[in-house]
């Protein structure tokens, strides 16, 4: 069935991404606490982090491209991305925000600035393979509505 | 009817009661969208009833309504408008309930940090569902604990509550509350024990367990608290011991444990007030004059303030200006400040020789007339200031300060201002009850009755002097707080405009030269409080100073110097940033303020008056936690003082600063926050060995979580 097809293109890209480092168990703790009375809660959770990084990346640059770069506020933005990316198992992401930290507290300014490259990295490459996998969810679901009808 | 209905009403849709941990009330608050909705699921798959928010400000909104709508309170350590510790400070101090803080950063100082303002429980991010599972323990250790300490001792049973609690009006509510686990009843770890019996016959069988209620809280209304000052000036502050103050108060229903735990908080707050009123009283005493309005008085947490205040007879000043200076503007802010006020503020009883002095001052200082400025608003938001008196009156304050802002608004208590009526009234009102009375009569002056906020009394009302609205303080019922939002709106109203007009008289002494007050005078809680009005975000805030939070409303979001008006508890963070940041922080109101006419005393600034006059006291205590961003003006501060000689406070202050000084010198420009902190903690702690035993562990700020 094209369900069937769907399902295991999506298992095999989340299997994919948990080896890769890209994901972690805290992802699958989602996963479990995704079911009937939660249909989207990993869509819901993984959009809700993309808007946010995404917020934070953009203030996270603006920050770095001032010539006193007030590392005080760079910290805390750099901390509440840490937050929502170990909450949401996005483990590189959060491997690179700990990285990031480090610089923030030497002051070094080149460090932080190479650190926000590889955060920035790490996460649209987590944000495409995570709109890849909400797109199979959402066709998976479609299907299977279809067939309950 | 009966139970049921009423757990019905209070916000317990339909969980009964008895199935508990299922359908405990829990009230979620972070910024980040992400983990809010991740902890929402979660508890939500624990059947947990969950009510989330991604403010601090609306939590403490959410949690003021209505006491009895929660059961626990999780909330992150790092949040935009308000410093997670503040708030867990504000939460506990007025309504409280057990909190969990939940934040990424697991470094022990912070986790630490955590646990001495009162955390019950500290989780790491990302959370797992296992840690919440087992989070509905603190709210029935909480309430075993509150009842267990009922249960020593005998009190007179008599179901109906004491005044304080009628004095919120929810006497009936209240009792039937009592059964709920959720704990409405006990706000403040105080209990109306035997009423329990009688009380929770009806919750009983709902629970069908005893020593899972919580007895009915008592509250501390105003009038009560007023009576505690009095009696414990009565028996001098070393020598009051729960027993005999409970003699002396002549109180039905109220227990030597509600004594007792009343009495360590406000030992704790007199403490705080003392540092801040050695600061604050140099700067109350060069405010002194009327024009006060500004004096910070309010959430003087230490005595210092108001006695400074109230010695050099610029207290009534200083009240009067806080009261109205504080109300006036700031309403929103007020508003914030209120909440945040009672919950921390006051460290009462750390000080206890100067806690006489003290508490008027702070009363006073409370009082921070706003002049001008939107008085009424002031109070709402003043809390804050007043807040850290008004936290050791709180309840009285509280009832005192509804009825103060009506009389007092009028009255007087505004020299300077017009509104403060409500803040300083409230203070007044203790005040002039407590101990300080003939100071603060002086100072109140105005006020007429009320004399200094309850300096020594009601560290509440008079911080709150500066909201004459005493609309807020009624909100703060619970606690001390209400007043203490004065130092959010104070800033508001009060903030720049009016210092800058005020200039020469501007709250003075409070701010303006002396170190910005920052009214973080570790008491008061500076809440950020979204000024709706002042449509800044009135970010008070809390300084906490080792405890003391105080929400120092960021009217001023233009000077985070002075935010450090109470943020002494503010996270170190906010300390370091002095300037900038702050926008957050509260404080801006002083800032502005303080910028103005300060020459570099960062703080004081905003909330306007009342703020200064806090600030004034806290100034002194603040300045050193504040250290990074504060400079710490000792100097200054102590022009105030003698400026405003005529003031009793100023002696007071003076001798305020001298006790701060010596209690740790947090004073010292250079004390950062933590040894600010652990000053103040020190002295609490020895507060707490001198409490009784038999005060069973009513550490609240530092072992909230038992």
């Amino acid at each position: 069935m094209a369900a069937t097809a769907l399902k295991e293109q999506l298992n095999g890209l989340v299997n994919s991404m948990f080896a890769e480092g890209l994901l972690d168990e805290q992802f699958q703790q989602l996963q479990m606490l995704q079911d009937g009375s939660n249909p989207g809660f990993v869509a819901e959770v993984v959009t809700l982090f993309c808007e946010d990084s995404e917020r934070i990346l953009t203030e996270l640059t603006k920050l770095m491209d001032q010539a006193l770069v007030d590392y005080s506020k760079v910290d805390a933005y750099v901390h509440q991305l840490k937050g929502s990316s170990s909450s949401v198992g996005a483990q590189n992401v959060k491997l690179a925000c700990i990285q990031f930290r480090q610089f923030c507290e030497e002051n070094n300014k080149e460090g932080c600035v190479r650190a926000l490259n590889v955060v920035k990295h790490e996460y649209y490459r987590l944000r495409s393979k995570f709109e890849t996998m909400l797109q199979l969810e959402s066709r998976i679901q479609a299907y299977e509505n279809k067939q309950q009808n | 009817m009966t139970v049921e209905e009423r757990k019905g009403s209070m916000g317990r849709e339909g969980a009964p009661k008895d199935q508990f941990p299922v359908g405990m009330r829990v009230l979620a608050v972070d910024d980040d969208p992400t983990c809010l909705k991740l902890l929402e699921i979660l508890l939500r798959r624990c059947q947990y009833q969950v009510t989330t928010t991604n403010q601090a400000i609306m939590a403490l909104k959410m949690l003021r309504e209505n006491k009895d709508k929660f059961d626990l309170v999780i909330s992150d350590v790092h949040m935009p408008d308000m410093d997670g510790f503040k708030l867990l400070e504000l939460v506990g101090l007025e309504m409280d309930l057990p909190v969990i803080m939940l934040s990424a950063n697991g470094e022990t100082k912070t986790v630490m940090k955590g646990i001495t303002h009162g955390a019950c429980d500290y989780l790491l991010k990302p959370v797992r569902i296992e840690e919440l599972r087992n989070i509905w323990q603190h709210v029935v250790r909480r309430r075993k604990f509150d009842h267990r300490d009922h249960n020593n001792y005998d009190n007179a049973g008599d179901s109906e509550k004491p005044q304080c609690a009628n004095s919120e009006g929810g006497q009936g509510h209240i009792p039937s509350e009592s059964s709920d686990y959720g704990g409405k009843l006990n706000r403040k770890r105080k209990e109306q024990n035997e009423d329990e019996e009688d009380d929770g016959q009806e919750n009983m069988h709902e629970n069908g367990d005893s020593s899972t209620q919580k007895k009915p809280r008592v509250v501390w209304s105003v009038e009560l608290h007023r009576k505690f000052v009095a009696a414990v000036n009565q028996l001098g502050i070393d020598k009051a011991v729960p027993k005999r103050i409970l003699d002396l108060m002549n109180v039905e229903n109220l227990t030597r444990e509600n004594v007792a735990s009343h009495l360590q908080k406000y030992r704790l707050y007199l403490k705080r007030l003392s540092a801040v009123a050695s600061q604050q009283a140099n700067m109350v005493a060069a405010f002194g004059g009327r024009d006060h309005s500004y004096l910070p008085m309010g959430p003087l947490d230490g005595y210092g303030n108001f006695h400074t205040l109230a010695a050099s007879g610029q207290l009534p000043a200083l009240s009067s200006f806080q009261a109205n200076g504080v109300l006036s503007g700031t309403n929103p802010a007020g508003y914030g400040l209120r909440e945040f006020a009672a919950s921390r503020i006051v460290q009462p009883g750390h000080s206890h020789g100067n806690t006489s002095n003290p508490i008027n001052d702070l009363g006073k200082l409370q009082r921070i007339n706003l002049p001008g400025s939107q008085h009424g608003n002031l109070l709402q938001g003043m809390p804050t200031t007043l807040e850290v008196d008004q936290l050791q009156q709180h309840k009285t304050m509280q009832d005192a300060n509804i009825h103060l802002s009506g009389g007092f608004s009028g009255t007087g208590l505004t020299t300077g201002s017009s509104s403060n009526s409500f803040v300083n009234v409230t203070n007044n009102s203790f005040v002039s009850q407590a101990h300080q009375q003939h100071m603060q009569s002086k100072v109140l002056g105005n006020h007429s009755s009320v004399g200094m906020p309850s300096v020594t009394s009601d560290p509440f009302s008079v911080s709150v002097g500066g909201a004459s609205h005493v609309p807020n303080l009624g909100r703060c019922n619970d606690t001390w707080q209400g007043d203490v939002p004065l130092i959010g709106h104070a800033s508001n109203s009060f903030h720049h405009d009016d210092l800058a007009n005020m200039g020469a008289n501007v709250p003075v002494g409070l701010h303006i030269d002396s170190n910005p007050l920052n009214i973080s005078s570790s008491n008061v809680v500076a809440a950020p409080l979204h000024n709706p009005v002042t449509g800044g975000d009135v970010q008070c805030q809390a300084s906490s100073f080792g405890g003391n939070m105080m929400l120092m409303p960021s009217a001023l979001d233009g000077d985070s110097k002075f935010l450090n008006f109470g943020n002494a508890g503010i996270s170190k963070q906010k300390l370091k940033e002095p300037n900038r940041d702050h926008i957050r922080e509260p404080n801006l109101v002083f800032n502005s303020y303080l910028n103005s006419p300060l020459s570099g005393n960062p703080i004081i600034g905003p909330i306007a008056e009342s703020q200064r006059l806090n600030n004034g006291h806290f100034n002194k205590k603040w300045d050193i936690s504040q250290t990074n961003f504060v400079t710490p003006v000792p100097t200054q501060k102590c022009k105030i003082d003698n400026s405003t000689t005529n003031i009793q406070l100023t002696h007071k202050e003076e001798s305020i600063l001298e006790t701060s000084k010596s209690q740790g010198g947090f004073y010292s420009s250079g004390c950062s926050f933590d040894d600010l902190v652990n000053s103040m903690i020190k002295p609490e702690r020895d507060d707490i060995a001198f409490m009784d035993n038999d005060i069973g562990c009513d550490f609240y700020p530092l072992g909230a979580c038992i």
